[in-house]
């Protein structure tokens, strides 16, 4: 047995890092019993390659910067372990989809959150600080819808799975629209009106043809999806109720 | 990336739902024409419908037209399983609501095809 700095592995992953301008570049890195994607990642950049760029922070899923394609898949790379996704010993590494790449396996994340202001993803506040905090029931049925989407950890891997967004630049997204409807389900936020505005625009939620790709990769296990049919319905309703 | 990697993040129920829904309709809207145009030999050449109509007992046509009940199927319950999903505040699981309108187009053609044969 080995001492700790002297482990002799007898086991290596074949992983192709897609890079700038469409290049793969393939690297052999030791396998470990626990290792994540990232691991993987962070391994080549240490002791491989260092001019490998890559963005991670917290490394515990909540930072929600880490997020790269997989196998063709959005995974927030942190949390998935490298068992989950070996085909053989094989894995390729790619930048996040629909988003315009800085270097390797960064991508400009600007599109993302302008389109999160862009959906009036913020807060419309009512009150002004002398006035009593407002009670939240935390039962009512506009309270639950808003707690199913606050999880969302800005990620970006549901933009990058939605196949909408590939073929509309102008798409809201699905967190931005998620976003969205859990401000237009909170009891203390009072941009109604300006967020249906928002959202039933051409890029709003009407473009979305419920593909559930969102749903499905969402690492939180949130549902965008459902999210953007609520959207659907209540601009539907303002629309016959207000004519816009 | 290469083209099984772009289907890879595509392979879950709903977005097979929703693309055998747009190829569905697509290939009916290309079938349409085709049937107004045959129908209307009914009223402009009589005897060329009849000679159309024999071709009915080939098993080729027989199968083609196992996939257009198929195809009507399938769109049919598509589109109400959307409607289901966007108009009605549902939270169950999409996927099974997908498979049972696959299921259930996959029954009706099926019957059609037995009974046809």
């Amino acid at each position: 047995m080995g001492s700790l700095f002297t482990v002799t592995n007898t086991r290596f992953l074949e992983v192709t890092v897609e890079r700038d301008e469409g290049k793969s570049q393939a690297f052999r890195v030791p396998a470990y019993e626990n290792q994540t994607v990232l691991d993987v990642v962070s391994w080549i950049q240490q002791n491989a390659d260092p001019t490998l760029s890559y963005r991670f922070a917290c490394r515990v899923g909540m930072c929600g910067s880490c997020a790269m394609m997989v196998n063709g898949v959005p995974r927030w790379t942190c949390r998935t372990h490298i068992s989950k996704v070996l085909e053989g010993e094989a894995v390729t590494i790619g930048p996040l989809l629909n988003l315009p790449v800085v270097k390797d396996l960064v991508v400009d994340m600007d599109p993302f959150f302008d389109k999160w202001v862009a959906a009036e993803g913020v807060h419309h506040g009512g009150l002004t600080r002398d006035d009593p905090i407002a009670a939240v029931d935390e039962e009512s049925a506009a309270r639950v819808e808003a707690n199913a989407g606050i999880e969302c950890i800005n990620c970006s891997v549901c933009y990058a799975a939605c196949d909408t967004v590939a073929g509309n630049p102008d798409y809201l997204g699905p967190a931005a629209l998620q976003r969205a409807w859990t401000l237009l389900n909170d009891a203390k936020d009072e941009g109604r009106i300006a967020i249906l505005d928002a959202v039933s625009g051409s890029g709003g939620c009407h473009n979305c043809h419920s593909m559930g790709s969102c749903t499905t990769y969402c690492p939180n296990e949130l549902d965008p999806m459902s999210a953007i049919a609520g959207l659907k319905r209540e601009t539907a309703k303002s629309f016959f109720r207000r004519g816009r | 990336m290469s083209m099984a990697r772009g289907i890879t993040s595509r392979a879950h129920p709903l977005w097979l739902a929703y693309i055998l829904h747009r190829i569905s309709g697509l290939a009916l809207a290309l079938f349409l024409p085709l049937h107004f145009w045959v129908l209307a030999l009914a009223l402009t050449d009589p005897a060329r419908l009849d000679g159309f109509l024999t071709l009915t007992d080939n098993g080729v046509v027989k199968l083609a037209e196992f996939g257009l009940v198929f195809l009507l199927a399938v769109h049919m319950f598509g589109g109400l399983r959307v409607m289901a999903m966007e108009w009605l505040p549902w939270s169950a699981p999409q996927k099974t609501l997908a498979a049972a309108a696959a299921a259930l187009s996959f029954l009706i053609a099926t019957l059609f095809f037995l009974q046809a044969i």
